[in-house]
Formats: structure tokens, sequence, C-alpha cells
């Protein structure tokens, strides 16, 4: 990435100097909770949304940095796993090998993978007592971003992998008479693509930004190094305060609608007369 | 605009923390749901100029950790599977910091009368007898190992009692909520309940005897098994919790007036 070095310097700086005035006491907010003891569920729903509300208003210290975490690891993630997936997705359509069927029905059947394995898997891994424990990888981001990576692989790779295979049908001809190499027939696919693709990133990215299993596990749910939204989430659950956690949800969802606006609109779909 | 929004992926995915004196503590949940945590934490951090990072499991699991070398020290409650720990080597001593009690959280009806019960293993006996729902956590963790003691104390068999007996499998705050959903008995540490925010029909029906006193204790994992762990810090850590100041912070937590924690480190 080597674009607009002055706006990337700008932000960074804005990013880890800015969230810091609070006028909010942050610990009064997470610590309302003692008391409230008699609600009922549906009040319990309501201060949720008042909770969210509050917490984004006041650009509370503590959301702002395990939100940015949170996107940190999934875009992370997102990215790898697309440079993974997409390529693969179009060797898969585009090659004739003997294993294709295999990989591709594995692939399918890797998407309902069970985070908790992956993560249980990815801890033996990285453990000291592993094979990768040398790296001290455990309990960081980066063991976080390795799992996800393991968990939206499949889903992506198979979501593209099934749109492609459509646009091959069409391509198939022109591109064979062309002659053209098989690097240049998985380029144009993965290009004239782009759009089926970038709902397979979405996908990807909706499962890894609200996975809960697997980086409880291999990240600890760390206070200030690697708590995230939803194992924040899970803490709170934990706690029996539902309205924090229902506020950090909703917080979630708002993230998850954003990002996905965003992408939409730096890839110029729906737009007139393209959609 | 655009480029701003490229800037900001691109410095996200950049951002990278690295901090030095990093010690990682695995401890209970129920020491973390005390509040405890949240006091202790910030003076530790002040006063040995560390970062110290809370990995926050069930006791089995801190143990796990420890064995594999993945954390620098563990603070847990469960006194035989701690020194099973140190007979295999992963850790050269314990020490006795301090200890909380557990109480038997019922249904405010209490449909198998264990308030009037004087000793706790009446009280068990009685929920037996009447067959009232129990919720146990059924996760290996320091209370779950002490709730099974206590059940054999007894003279009963939890692996062969009926329907009532749900062990959930969770920590103690998801165990709260799955016994406040069903109205039903589970036996928890003080801490944990006073900080409990959905108490609903629950109340306390039988605390105060000695069987249920909860020892915490605090092991750093052994050097020689594990070259790497933080050694230093993990003894500094240990001078602390055994210092004048540990106790008085120990001692002086309360919540709603009430002492959760008795300092007993021996210096």
């Amino acid at each position: 990435m080597c674009f607009a070095s002055k706006e990337m310097i700008y932000t960074s700086v804005l990013l880890y100097c800015a969230p810091r005035p609070c006028a909010f006491d942050q610990q009064a907010i997470f610590r309302s909770r003692r008391n409230k003891r008699d609600d009922d569920a549906m009040t319990d729903l309501w201060d949720g949304i008042l909770r969210a509300f509050w917490l984004v208003a006041s650009l509370d210290r503590d959301l702002v940095e395990i939100t940015l975490r949170s996107l940190q690891v999934t875009l992370s993630a997102l990215v790898l796993a697309c440079l993974i997936a997409l390529p693969l997705a179009a060797v898969l359509v585009v090659r004739r090998f003997r294993l294709r069927r295999a990989t591709i029905a594995v692939l399918n059947a890797l998407m309902g993978l069970p985070p908790v394995v992956v993560g249980l898997i990815v801890y033996v891994l990285l453990s000291r007592s592993g094979p990768f424990g040398v790296l001290g990888l455990l309990f960081t981001p980066t063991a976080m971003i390795i799992a996800q990576v393991v968990i939206i692989v499949p889903l992506i790779a198979s979501i593209a992998h099934q749109s492609l295979r459509e646009l091959w049908s069409d391509y198939h001809d022109l591109l064979i008479s062309l002659n053209a190499t098989p690097f240049q027939r998985i380029t144009t696919l993965l290009w004239d693509g782009r759009r089926a693709l970038l709902t397979a990133a979405l996908a990807g990215f909706g499962r890894a930004i609200g996975e809960v299993g697997a980086i409880m596990v291999v990240g600890g749910n760390i206070d200030h190094a690697t708590r995230v939204l939803t194992t924040a989430i899970a803490l709170e659950t934990g706690r029996g305060d539902f309205s924090l956690a229902l506020g950090l949800g909703f917080v979630l969802i708002a993230l998850a609608v954003a990002v996905n606006l965003c992408i939409h609109w730096l890839g110029q779909t729906e737009r007139g007369g393209r959609w | 605009m655009k480029h701003l929004i490229y800037a900001l992926i691109a410095g996200l995915l950049l951002a990278t923390s690295v901090r030095a004196d990093v010690l990682k503590l695995a401890v209970t949940t129920s020491f973390n749901n005390s509040g405890l945590a949240d006091v202790l934490v910030p003076e530790i951090e002040k006063d040995l100029g560390i970062d110290l990072q809370l990995l926050v499991v069930g006791t089995g699991q801190a143990l796990r950790l420890g064995a594999a070398g993945d954390v620098d020290a563990i603070l847990v409650h469960a006194r035989a599977a701690e020194e099973t720990f140190i007979a295999e080597g992963h850790a050269a001593y314990r020490r006795e910091i301090m200890y909380n009690d557990f109480i038997i959280v019922g249904p405010g009806a209490d449909p198998a009368g264990v308030r009037g019960a004087t000793r706790v293993e009446d009280a068990f006996r009685q929920i037996a007898a009447a067959g009232a729902d129990f919720v146990s956590r059924g996760d290996d963790s320091g209370t779950h190992k002490k709730e099974l003691s206590l059940w054999v104390r007894a003279g009963e068999r939890p692996d062969a009692f009926s329907s009532w007996y749900r062990a959930v499998g969770a920590g103690m705050g998801a165990a709260l909520n799955t016994a406040a959903a069903l109205d039903a008995y589970i036996l928890a540490d003080r801490a944990s309940w006073l900080n409990f925010g959905n108490q609903q029909g629950l109340s306390i029906v039988f605390e105060g005897d000695k069987a249920l006193f909860n020892q915490y204790s605090y092991l750093p994992v052994s050097a020689v098994k594990h070259p790497h762990v933080q050694k230093d810090l993990a003894h500094a850590l240990d001078a602390w919790l055994i210092s004048a100041k540990a106790e008085e912070l120990i001692d002086g937590y309360q919540i709603e007036g009430k002492t959760l924690f008795v300092f007993n480190a021996v210096r």
C-alpha cells in the first residue's frame, strides 16, 4: 500500500492519540451495573440501546480500544484470507487436476468448521509446548488473526468458486480461442468477477467479526492486549451484566454495517446503471 | 476521503504494540469476577513497573496453561490439583495468599429447606433428598472440584444423580445465569455472587461453614522446565502479593459493605 502517505501518518496519529478525551467517566458506565438487580429482560434490551448510545457518544476509551482491535484483527484476517482464497478459487475453476473435486468438497465441508476447534488446533500449535511455541505468538492479536484466517478461507474460497465457475462457463470459449495463458485466465476471471468476489469477502468479514470461540482460546481475552468486542460481550454476559453486553453487541452490529457500506462505496457497487 | 479510508485500514493493519516486561498471569474466573483484580492490577503495574496481563480461565485450564509454559504464573484455588502440579515439576512451590468463602445460593422459597441446615453436608443431603434443581459448574474448575468434594463428604454420588442435577460446563457467571433462569440451587463463591447483576429470585440460603473456605494460592511456573518464563517478574509479584500493601488492599476490599477476602499469607 503505497498511496497517501501524508494522510496515512495523520490517520495513524489520529487513531492512537485522539480517542482519549472522554467527557463521561467510563468507569461509571462500566460499573453502573451494580445498581440494577430486579430488572426484567425487556428493560435489559432498552438499557442496552441506551448504554450503546452513551458508550459511542462519549467516545469511551475502552470501547474505542476494543473496537479498533476488533477491526484490526478481522480486517487483517480478511486481507490475508482473500489473498489465499481468491486465487485458490480461480485455480480450482480454471485448472483440471486430479484432486480438484476432492478439494472442492473439502472446502465446502470446512465452511461449517466449529471456531472452537480451530481455536484449539491453533492453540496447540502455538503453545510453548507445541511446534511453533518458540515464536511466542500465543495470546497476541497475531494468533487471533491466524485462527480467523483458517476459519474464513474455506468460506470465501467456496463462495468465490461458485460465482467464478458461472463466469468461467461464459468466458471459457473466448479465453481459449485467444490462447490466454492460465495466469491470464485467472487474472481475467478475478478482475471481471470482482463484484461477486466482494460478496464472498463480505461473507468472510461477517463470520470473522462476530466470531468468539476461536479468539477466546488463542487470544485469552486479555484486557488492553487481546480483548475485542465479541470476547468483551462474552465476558459481560458471564458477569450477568446483560445491558452492557447488549450495548457492546449493538456497537458490533453498527460496526459491521458501517464496514459493509464503506466497502460497497469503495467498490462503486449499487450505483445507477451498474447494479 | 477515499484515500483517508484506505489509510485508516492500512494504519490498522500496520499497528502493532510491542511492550517490554509483560507478565502473563492465569487467574480463575471467580477471582476476576470478584472485582478484586480491578483493584490489585493497577497497583501492581504501578509499583513493579510491569504490564500484568490477566488470562481469566477456569482452574483446570489455568493449570494446563501453566503446565504448557504459556503463562508465567497462576493464581488458583484447588489445593489437591496444585499439589499435583508441583509434584509434576511445573512449579517449585505454592504460596497461600488469601481466602474467601463459598455459599449455597438458591430460590427464595427454598423448597429443600436448606436454610435450617447447620452443616454444609446436611444442606447438600437435603437438596439431593428433595431432588431440587441444582446447577453444577461441571467444568473442572476450582469451584466445581469443591462442589464434588462436598457431595462426597455428604455421602452422595454426583454421577448417579438424575435430571435435577444439571452440569452446565460453564464459568461461574454463566452457571449463575442458568441457575437464575431455572430457579435452582448452586454453589458459588461469595465474590462472584455479590458482583453478579442478574440475581432474579435467588438468594443466599446457606453460608458460614468452615468447610466452605476457599484458599487462593500463587504458583510461579518453573523456570527450570520452561526457561522462557519471566522468572524475575514472577518472583517480584510473589514478593508484592505478600507485602503489607497487598494485605491492606485485600482485607480492605468490600462490596456492599461486606469484606470478601481475608489475607493469610505467611511472610
